[in-house]
């Protein structure tokens, strides 16, 4: 019984979480009589006709340009920053710190809509809508609760005895974050990075409310909006999707173990 | 303050700064807001405090009681889905089998591709002329064709089903979590006594595994909540407001209709509702939060 479930279910699970998305990578290589056939064409002529025309007439280089910028920076910042707050938060003892926590977690719980009004008209007030340093100081914010929790769950786990011994030895905490704890924490940095890092590729709702001038979209926006009121370009569509999501397929095959312990010590174990 | 709090402040400073500015003001904001009338985009028309007024249009605007039926509707139905779902694959994962890595990596596809894209590709198999679900249901035949995405519940069983094959993943690792800590003694013991298959699961596996169900549970409501890319790439809303979602109906008042302040009074009811909700996830996990000294 078991020998013949177990490989049913097997294979169940495997059509069902990439029959989807290979479908539509397939009709990116397909011909434009090829995408709208019935029956469908299960093999494409692998044709690179509508990743040409995605790249030529749909701008698709200036969105995967402005993601990769907005994205990077995001990451790096996001990660200085939640590194300072999670050494705050793992090495002292004071109450607010338990609090800030707290607020932390039920931040990053509300939805974009209790918060949107207000964040455009900061951006706006500042002068920095539809400019990159508007989004990216937003997705900074709004990945900081993330960066922050899996932080201190890595920082938790590193012996303390070793930076007891240098803070006794005259190095002060920040030489101690440096040079101590940075260096032994790099499996949780990195993995905290990849994390921060999806989210700046991913996210959708402020980009759309923040970037309006289309050059300096990133790709969420430009796949949402693909220009095509009455026939869609699927071929084209079914490109820049692909283009825009192999890069994280190959970031979580790479660190699926890591990607696997940021988002339990983030979620689960709380 | 002693001197440890007080570097404690410089090294949360910047990140204190940031969340406050962009999460805890405009909250603050948001609640202000929703006492007047203004245009977003047109400041310079000024504000006109109406009071309550807003709070008034909201209760008996019927498209904002729609909306949170559908709201509600979509997160019991996709959260319960997901984590049954979440459940059989964690249940899966959790066996030695060949090909274990290729599974574990299978079922992080789809959690790993942008909610934009699989929304379009979602689209474009729902599509009402050449769509792959027309073709599994009907074959040649286009005139039996259906437009999932024209009709009130097939719109809203396809956005379900959309956000459950995405985020199932995740569930799933939740309570893969919790079932790896079940002890293997406890199974050997079982079998010792010639427990079957299923009376392992009912008596051994399910309760053991119930914190890790609940909590897979909570955290999959709090975020189906925050649906908004699968409604705006597959439906904007429609047909006819069935799957005009909360989240969706707020962005609509405030950044397409510019209506700053009744969209605040939306921002503020979403925002209530998921501090209940956050507040029910603190109380489950938040003891070890607050323990001393303890980052989680």
């Amino acid at each position: 019984m078991k020998k013949f479930l177990l490989p049913l279910a097997v294979a169940a699970v495997g059509v069902y979480s990439l029959l989807p998305f290979l479908w539509f990578v397939l009709a990116s290589w397909k011909s434009p009589a090829q995408l709208t056939a019935i029956p469908p064409v299960v093999v494409p002529d692998f044709h690179w006709g509508f990743y040409r025309s995605a790249i030529v007439n749909y701008g698709l280089l200036g969105y995967i340009k402005n993601s990769a910028i907005v994205a990077a920076a995001t990451t790096i910042v996001s990660i200085a920053i939640g590194a300072l707050a999670a050494y705050a938060l793992t090495r002292f003892h004071a109450a607010w710190l338990r609090w800030y926590l707290l607020v932390l977690l039920c931040v990053s719980m509300f939805p974009q809509i209790a918060v949107a009004g207000p964040v455009w008209r900061i951006l706006d007030a500042l002068g920095w809508l539809n400019r990159y340093p508007g989004i990216i100081v937003a997705y900074i914010s709004f990945s900081l609760p993330l960066a922050i929790w899996i932080l201190s769950t890595f920082f938790k786990e590193l012996p303390y005895e070793i930076e007891e011994a240098a803070l006794v030895d005259g190095c002060t905490r920040a030489q101690a974050l440096r040079r101590i704890v940075l260096p032994l924490a790099a499996p949780g940095i990195f993995t905290a990075a990849i994390l921060v890092f999806i989210y700046a590729w991913n996210e959708f709702f402020f980009a759309l409310i923040i970037l309006t001038s289309p050059p300096l979209q990133t790709l969420p926006v430009g796949i949402a909006l693909f220009p095509g009121e009455y026939t869609i370009p699927w071929g084209e569509l079914a490109a820049a999707s692909t283009i825009a999501t192999l890069p994280l397929i190959a970031l979580t095959l790479l660190f699926q173990r890591r990607i696997v312990r940021g988002l339990s010590a983030g979620a689960a174990k709380g | 303050m002693n001197r440890a709090d007080r570097a404690a402040v410089w090294f949360a400073l910047p990140s204190l700064f940031l969340v406050a500015l962009f999460s805890i003001y405009p909250i603050c904001d948001s609640v202000r807001l929703s006492f007047y009338r203004m245009i977003l985009m047109l400041p310079w028309l000024g504000e006109k405090f109406v009071g309550l007024e807003n709070y008034a249009d909201l209760v008996i605007d019927p498209v904002a009681l729609v909306s949170l039926g559908v709201t509600l509707l979509f997160v019991g139905v996709s959260a319960a889905l997901e984590v049954s779902i979440g459940a059989g694959m964690a249940l899966l994962l959790n066996e030695s089998f060949r090909g274990r890595g290729f599974v574990r990596a299978a079922v992080l596809v789809p959690w790993a591709i942008p909610t934009v894209v699989s929304s379009q590709m979602w689209r474009y198999i729902f599509n009402d002329r050449y769509g792959l679900f027309n073709f599994l249901l009907f074959g040649r035949d286009t005139s039996r064709y259906l437009a999932p995405l024209a009709e009130p519940w097939l719109a809203r069983a396809a956005i379900i089903f959309a956000d459950m094959w995405k985020t199932s993943s995740f569930a799933a690792l939740i309570i893969l979590a919790g079932l790896q800590t079940i002890p293997d003694e406890l199974y050997e013991a079982a079998e010792v006594d010639g427990a079957s298959a299923w009376q392992k699961l009912r008596r051994i596996t399910l309760p053991l595994v119930k914190p890790a169900l609940l909590l897979a549970l909570l955290f999959r409501t709090i975020d189906a909540f925050k649906i908004f890319d699968l409604v705006f790439v597959m439906t904007q809303g429609g047909p006819a407001d069935a799957t005009n979602v909360l989240q969706f109906y707020g962005y609509k008042k405030v950044f397409a209709e510019g209506m700053i302040g009744y969209g605040s009074a939306i921002s503020v009811g979403v925002f209530l509702i998921s501090l209940a909700l956050a507040l029910l996830y603190i109380k489950l996990i938040g003891a070890r939060v607050l323990e001393p000294g303890a980052a989680r």
